[in-house]
């Protein structure tokens, strides 16, 4: 059997695909909280509660109205962007003259209230979401079997990254949201609508926490605790990217999954901590984070 | 992002494009505009002199609706824009050009360039701006906050021409630029003056108004205390200086 370092390449590879898998989420959900902070400086602790809202309006599709996994990735983050917006437009815009502390303090409230209701009605057992026919089974590679569903994952999840990352630098509306996140007031000057642009950013930003939660509905149980387990990680991850830096998101989503995903091959013990004790590192060395601006 | 333009008024030729009267103006607690009243007719170049802290630039603010508490009365276009939030006001057809600038370091210069919605027809093409400005269409791929202190005047200039406003709100253009931008500015401001566009300039550097204003508004502790036209300029000097304090 072949090894690198006294660990075999099987076991090397399947951790690294887990931690592939694992840093698509934080990709995905690190860069729907950088957005957000970026324009709002709201940092959103209900991020998870949506995400997992995500991976039950996916369920209930399924369940409820016979909708299959492929209308769920169309609709779960059209309904959660629309509660998004509600939200937004009804409780945070009020907020915005006030300490960022109220935002933090509304969205964590939130975030409990919604994962107490989803608790209450659907239990904490966690539910089963299978995996869809035309993504079952895997490809048998020479060092490893690769399970199509989780391929499929990693790639949406870099497309899904990338193609944010080339609304915001390369279109008019991405050069819109860049400029209101400068000087929201000048834009305002200019004639554009800086309420809706913000109400805009905050729906796109929990549809992509609903869309990973949809994505992560068939790898994981759908649980109302899903979203917590994630969000802390999640987190750690924005504050070691630096808060509101998209590229940074999506590079130290992958990047840090990766780290987990090599921690548990050489080091199983650590693979829990490893993440905060970058975070710890990071925040000691470059407060702003590997790609902030610093302040 | 578009939000309707209000409908204005019928008004006679002879009406001046933007009329303020008893405009009170706070900046959070402190009450800094105490009734400031003047008027611009269509196509003039007025200036706001005083010292500094008289309340020229909150009058900019004021005007452009981004000071947070405002009272008395603003006319644009023969509509009152006192309750307005800035979006409109800006639609209505008033052009801002701030002290600092306001360019976007996340922006190109192109992007900057692009940047403010048009707002009425009869803006300026991309390509008049270039030609006006050609150092920007030279580094129109760079950062908007890589160029020269000059190039972000003309670029923040530039991207208002582009938007169709016909009244232009200038605070500052010349402020710590070399004598040579400054005289390009100037051309500027008089060509734009030729082409029918309505400025309203703060300045220190009154030598400069002098070069491109029809009329001097001389501000003083929140008031507007004096006019002087400008062919009255050389007469009146001395009771300049001492508005100055220079």
């Amino acid at each position: 059997m072949t090894t690198i370092f006294g660990v075999s390449v099987q076991a090397l590879s399947g951790q690294l695909l887990l931690g592939l898998i694992n840093g698509s989420f934080y990709a995905m959900l690190s860069l729907g909280l950088a957005i957000i902070f970026g324009l709002l400086n709201v940092i959103n602790f209900a991020h998870g509660a949506l995400y997992m809202m995500g991976a039950f309006v996916a369920w209930i599709l399924l369940n409820e109205l016979g909708l299959g996994y492929w209308w769920a990735l169309l609709i779960a983050p059209l309904a959660v962007g629309l509660f998004g917006a509600l939200l937004e437009r009804l409780l945070l815009a009020r907020l915005y003259k006030l300490d960022h502390l109220y935002g933090l303090l509304l969205t964590f409230g939130l975030a409990l209230i919604i994962q107490g209701l989803f608790r209450q009605h659907y239990g904490s057992s966690g539910l089963p979401y299978v995996i869809p026919p035309e993504l079952s089974g895997g490809q048998r590679l020479p060092f490893m079997f690769l399970p199509n569903y989780r391929a499929w994952v990693v790639a949406a999840s870099l497309v899904i990254c990338l193609s944010t990352w080339l609304l915001i630098e390369k279109t008019k509306l991405g050069a819109y949201l860049r400029a209101a996140t400068e000087n929201p007031t000048l834009v305002g000057a200019f004639g554009v609508n800086v309420p809706l642009l913000i109400t805009l950013t905050y729906a796109f930003g929990v549809g992509l926490a609903a869309l990973a939660g949809v994505l992560a509905a068939p790898i994981y149980s759908v649980n109302p605790a899903m979203g917590a387990d994630i969000i802390i990680v999640v987190f750690a991850v924005v504050v070691i990217g630096g808060m509101g830096s998209i590229l940074g998101s999506i590079l130290t989503g992958f990047g840090l999954g990766l780290v987990e995903g090599l921690t548990k091959v050489f080091y199983p013990e650590a693979s829990s901590v490893v993440i905060f004790v970058i975070m710890a590192v990071v925040l000691l060395a470059k407060p702003s984070g590997l790609f902030g601006r610093s302040a | 992002m578009a939000d309707a333009h209000r409908a204005a008024a019928p008004r006679d030729a002879s009406a001046p494009l933007l009329a303020i009267e008893g405009l009170e103006g706070w900046y959070g607690e402190s009450h800094v505009l105490h009734g400031v009243t003047f008027d611009v007719r269509p196509g003039e170049v007025v200036t706001l002199l005083g010292r500094n802290g008289a309340g020229k630039t909150t009058t900019l603010r004021a005007i452009i609706g981004i000071l947070g508490k405002r009272r008395g009365s603003i006319v644009f276009d023969g509509v009152e824009t006192i309750g307005m939030p800035s979006r409109l006001i800006a639609r209505l057809g008033v052009g801002y050009v701030p002290e600092e600038r306001g360019i976007f370091a996340s922006l190109s210069v192109h992007e900057n360039l692009m940047l403010p919605p048009r707002v009425k027809p009869g803006g300026m093409s991309v390509d008049d701006i270039y030609a006006l400005f050609p150092n920007l269409r030279e580094r129109s791929r760079s950062q908007g906050t890589k160029l020269s202190g000059g190039e972000q005047q003309m670029l923040s200039i530039g991207r208002i021409l582009r938007t169709g406003a016909k009244l232009i709100l200038l605070d500052e253009p010349t402020e710590g630029l070399a004598p040579v931008i400054v005289q390009q500015i100037g051309r500027t401001l008089q060509r734009l003056k030729a082409e029918g566009y309505t400025t309203v300039l703060v300045e220190q550097n009154f030598r400069f108004a002098q070069t491109v204003a029809d009329r001097h508004f001389v501000v003083e502790q929140g008031r507007v205390v004096d006019m002087i036209p400008n062919h009255d300029l050389d007469a009146n000097l001395g009771k300049l200086h001492a508005y100055l304090g220079v």
